[in-house]
């Protein structure tokens, strides 16, 4: 990577969770994963209605809680503790997975260590650790209408996370529909990754430049709106 | 003579269980979801070589006490006192730290399996249902997939995946009664009923035994069916020795600045 990209400004986690909760439709049934996609349970955009599911049997929880203020009794998948509110229900885990497995889910928003061209998904290996867990991933992967990934879009290294193989194991093949990461947003579409919307100060060529395949640039890509 | 399922103490409960047994534990990630009492008691027993199947391998009980958990002990107990000898889990490893179950993978002193979690939840309840298997979608395409017969129904491919039989399932449940029916308490249900009736014998951790009754039979989750023994956890004394896990404190010291952060941005306008 050029000195000049690696010192540009990027989005931060909390704003690329603002733009994942724009993604979010009225209605909507939500599962997000730990890190980055949780924290857009506190974006949902005004006047919409969303249902977060939770891997360990419960849909419809409210906001993350401050440690020590929540009961530990009603938790997201990350185990933060969330806030009770109307309409919640609880279930065990056979139905919870019924749910993902299922099709019930519209929106899967999870971390990923690679993503391909193709959509491939790889995200439950610690690549340095050469262990993992697979957990709730592989069946989030496999099971919601739509996966969203949210991440940074070059390892700390500078290496590029968009790739056109995936170098670690694959959580599942071909589920991803749309990355966002701290400088771009990109589709997963048929004739390849288009993308959609830059960070502030960022040019469609430098994102390519950070990104190993080629980029459709989409006739109307544009500055990603924060606000 | 009526039926009485309650067992007197968790030493008597887990008394029969032997080594090499195999034995589901119920719960999730955090440790208010599982039977740590019943843990605790396997432990005492000093039993060897056992399977587990769960859905975690523990984060140790430092990190609950921090919580305020008053029943800290997770899968980490039996981990740490190296009572398995192979384990049946879908998150075995955290991302955030190594946790002792990663130093004995890493060590070769155990052997692991790893399941999604939703096949693992599946395979549990096929066995409880009394199925010969399933065909599930999930790992298609992936390591999962190895040695595995795959089936194609209406042009999808499916892995046949096959239940999980146990000699044991521990579990934790908010409250029961006398045949053992049971209720749950928020996200703590997780895999307690999923595991409930999967194993040859189901022994429930109870926050408090109640009259039989007493507990509406349109509220009840697990049947008694499906549930042999109940033993009902002492009033909680909350332990408040040091806690001396630093990572944890980081990790918990992360969430808090997150989740400050958010606000901060929501109440600038920012999720206008």
């Amino acid at each position: 990577m050029t000195d000049d990209l690696k010192d540009k400004q990027r989005l931060d986690r909390q704003i690329i969770a603002l733009r994942v909760a724009k993604e979010f439709q009225d209605g909507n049934y939500v599962n997000l994963g730990i890190g980055i996609p949780m924290l857009a349970s506190n974006f949902v955009p005004a006047g919409r209605e969303v249902v977060f599911h939770s891997e360990n049997g419960v849909l419809g929880f409210g906001e993350v809680t401050l440690p020590g203020e929540g009961d530990l009794d009603l938790v997201n998948a990350g185990g933060q503790t969330v806030q009770r509110q109307p309409g919640m229900c609880f279930f065990s885990h056979d139905e919870s997975f019924a749910m993902v497995r299922g099709g019930h889910l519209d929106i899967s928003v999870m971390g990923a260590y690679q993503v391909s061209d193709k959509g491939d998904l790889a995200n439950y290996m610690v690549p340095e650790r050469q262990v993992g867990t697979i957990g709730g991933a592989m069946d989030l992967a496999f099971g919601a209408k739509r996966v969203i990934i949210a991440m940074n879009h070059v390892t700390k290294d500078g290496q590029p996370r968009i790739v056109k193989k995936c170098s670690y194991e694959l959580t599942a093949p071909a589920c991803v529909k749309l990355i966002v990461t701290d400088i771009a947003v990109i589709e997963v579409t048929d004739k390849g990754l288009v993308l959609k919307e830059v960070a502030p100060g960022w040019t469609p060529e430098e994102v390519q430049q950070l990104t190993e395949p080629t980029l459709i640039i989409d006739k109307e890509c544009r500055e990603i709106e924060l606000m | 003579m009526p039926i009485n399922k309650i067992v007197a103490s968790f030493d008597e409960a887990v008394a029969d269980i032997q080594d090499g047994a195999v034995i589901m534990v119920g719960g999730f990630g955090t440790v208010v979801s599982m039977p740590s009492c019943l843990l605790e008691a396997l432990d005492r027993k000093g039993i060897k070589n056992i399977t587990t199947v769960s859905n975690s391998s523990g984060f140790g009980a430092d990190v609950w006490k921090m919580q305020g958990a008053p029943f800290p002990e997770d899968m980490d107990i039996l981990v740490r006192n190296r009572r398995i000898r192979k384990a049946i889990v879908s998150a075995p490893v955290s991302a955030m730290y190594v946790n002792n179950f990663e130093k004995l993978l890493r060590a070769g002193e155990v052997d692991i399996e790893m399941v999604p979690q939703g096949t693992l939840a599946e395979r549990v309840r096929a066995a409880r249902a009394g199925l010969g298997g399933i065909l599930v979608p999930t790992g298609i395409g992936t390591v999962v997939e190895q040695g595995k017969e795959k089936k194609v129904i209406d042009g999808r491919e499916y892995l046949l995946e096959l239940p999980i039989k146990a000699d044991f399932a521990l579990i934790h449940a908010h409250k029961g009664d006398r045949w053992g029916n049971l209720v749950y308490r928020g996200t703590s249900r997780t895999f307690n009923p999923t595991m409930a009736g999967a194993a040859k014998v189901t022994i429930a951790e109870v926050d408090e035994i109640v009259e039989l009754g007493e507990l509406d039979p349109e509220a009840i989750v697990t049947p008694g069916i499906y549930v042999d023994r109940v033993v009902a956890r002492p009033k909680a004394v909350v332990d408040d020795r040091e806690i001396t896990d630093e990572q944890a404190m980081e990790s918990q010291a992360r969430f808090r600045s997150e989740i400050e952060a958010t606000k901060k941005l929501k109440e600038s306008g920012g999720s206008q």
